[in-house]
């Protein structure tokens, strides 16, 4: 099998301080993870790695056949404005960055995709709503029909669940199914050890070190829970130096 | 009555005709260009660097008097230098942009306010802080419409990315290196406006066209194209009423006109219903979906 992403010694961090050290494990194309740690491990410190938003300390990630257009990546939901004056529509057409870019024209067949995803999650008749009005559990929908129209082949999404009610949860994780059938690679950073049993085969347990790294029965043993928190705790010294990437 | 109230003074004076394409050239290049100053939260960013321009114009004018040309080149560099250097700052040192920029703004302003004092008198800083609309040659006028035309095409060029980086910065970054560029363009695009603001307006009340009827507008508008043109309507109406005023009451043009934006503003945070304080308090109808 080959994989879709490589972290090579990869050491990742702020002010020089490591919030992910010496990383070495390979994401296998079309695999479904997990990424899973007590808090301040180093989970969203990882993602930021992959999308280049932080340049590693040390070593680094190797994408296989993957450029960077091939990889679409959702943020935890604090770093949007809400009360811009944009309308659903246009938040999920966003997606389409890559095939129409800055100037391109939304034409027929592009209008019917966006309807089409906003379909999938679950927003048809919601189009015209400026996104302030929209509930947290609607937002996330709307983002993930973003993500649906960026068609993408690597998605990362940050703690996608936190501040959802389960209806929402239970669909997105149909969106996430689908993904995981049409053969994309999904890494996703999640803090609920049963949502990561019922619906992820693989896991990646950090503790700014890998713990774990496979099947997730396998992986998400009691010991191996138990071994990443101390880890962390042990690492952690003073609180602002794992403590920054903690949310 | 109302020939001699409103069409009069521009059809007996020369200098009323061209105080208004002066006006109406700032307010169709600053109004959009605030618009997005506002969506950015960046208001006061607008408001620091009206005052970064001044030590430019203080050289210029210091180089070759009450120049056009100097002044204008001269605002222009140190604009762009204080948006650079805050922006440097930000990014290499711990420092938020908002602190940087104010201390770089603070320290420009002091130096520009000593150096017009050094050689010019008080009139001549007046005519720097409060702009003299009245007396606007065709030299003005040419730059501010071209700085007006420039702008309007560079946001159209640039509006879908300057959307995106002003709503989701994250997400542009994620899909395209245009960010960066992005900014930078628009920081320019700030800066070029109140240079040729402040031919008209000065460099204090340059900014109050850009800012006040964009921040009143958001009570009227809720998309991005309904915000611009209802910005822009506001600030024709400013000018020309703030023209008007000033003619029958002789009162300073420049500030007359940012007030009569004020009062629309203050008018508008009451009454407008996208927001107002009477839509905030009266009870609403459900939205229907």
């Amino acid at each position: 099998m080959t994989s879709a992403l490589a972290f090579r010694d990869l050491t990742l961090g702020y002010d020089r301080l490591p919030a992910v050290q010496q990383l070495h494990a390979d994401i296998a194309e079309g695999s479904l993870t997990a990424i899973f740690g007590p808090n301040g491990a180093g989970k969203s410190t990882l993602l930021k790695g992959v999308t280049g938003a932080l340049a590693p300390l040390q070593g680094n990630v190797e994408f296989g056949a993957l450029e960077r257009g091939d990889i679409a990546y959702l943020p935890q939901q604090s770093d949007i404005d809400r009360t811009f004056p944009l309308s659903v529509v246009d938040l999920v057409a966003m997606g389409l960055w890559h095939e129409i870019g800055p100037f391109g024209w939304l034409g027929k067949k592009q209008r019917a995709r966006v309807d089409a995803a906003l379909a999938s999650v679950g927003l048809t008749g919601l189009e015209s709503r400026p996104i302030g009005s929209l509930s947290g559990g609607q937002m996330q929908r709307a983002l993930f029909a973003r993500l649906l129209l960026q068609d993408a082949r690597l998605v990362l999404l940050d703690e996608p669940f936190t501040a959802i009610d389960a209806r929402t949860m239970a669909d997105l994780l149909d969106v996430i199914r689908s993904w995981h059938t049409e053969g994309r690679t999904v890494l996703a950073v999640l803090h609920d050890a049963e949502t990561v049993r019922a619906h992820f085969p693989e896991t990646l347990l950090l503790a700014r070190e890998l713990v774990a790294h496979g099947p997730t029965e396998q992986v998400l043993t009691v010991e191996n829970q138990f071994r990443a928190r101390q880890m962390c705790e042990a690492c952690a010294g003073p609180p602002h130096v794992c403590g920054r990437d903690a949310a | 009555m109302i020939w001699e109230i409103v069409i009069q003074p521009f059809a007996d004076f020369g200098f009323m005709r061209r105080a208004l394409l002066g006006c109406i050239a700032v307010s169709l290049g600053a109004t959009p260009v605030g618009v997005f100053l506002m969506l950015r939260r960046m208001s006061l960013t607008g408001d620091a660097m009206a005052h970064a321009i001044l030590p430019g114009a203080a050289v210029g004018f210091l180089i070759s008097g009450l120049s056009l040309g100097a002044m204008t080149v001269g605002g222009l560099i140190a604009g762009m230098a204080v948006a650079l250097l805050s922006g440097l700052v930000t990014r290499v040192t711990a420092l938020r942009e908002d602190a940087s920029l104010a201390a770089f703004y603070l320290i420009s302003l002091a130096l520009g306010v000593l150096i017009v004092s050094t050689r010019g008198s008080n009139v001549d800083l007046m005519h720097v802080l409060f702009g003299t609309v009245l007396a606007l040659n065709n030299d003005a006028l040419v730059l501010l419409c071209s700085i007006a035309s420039l702008s309007v095409l560079v946001l159209a060029v640039l509006f879908r990315p300057l959307v995106l980086e002003c709503a989701d910065p994250q997400f542009l970054r994620s899909v395209s290196k245009l960010s960066a560029v992005t900014h930078f363009t628009f920081l320019s695009l700030v800066v070029l406006n109140l240079v040729g603001g402040f031919h008209a307006l000065g460099t204090l009340m340059a900014v109050g066209i850009m800012i006040l009827p964009a921040a009143a507008a958001r009570f009227w508008a809720k998309s991005i194209g309904g915000l611009i043109l209802v910005a822009v309507a506001i600030a024709f109406l400013s000018s020309l009423s703030g023209l008007l005023l000033s003619y029958h009451y002789s009162l300073p043009s420049g500030p007359a006109i940012i007030l009569v934006a004020g009062i629309i503003y203050a008018v508008s945070l009451v009454l407008g219903p996208a927001g107002g304080l009477i839509a905030q308090v009266l009870p609403r109808r459900p939205l229907q979906n």
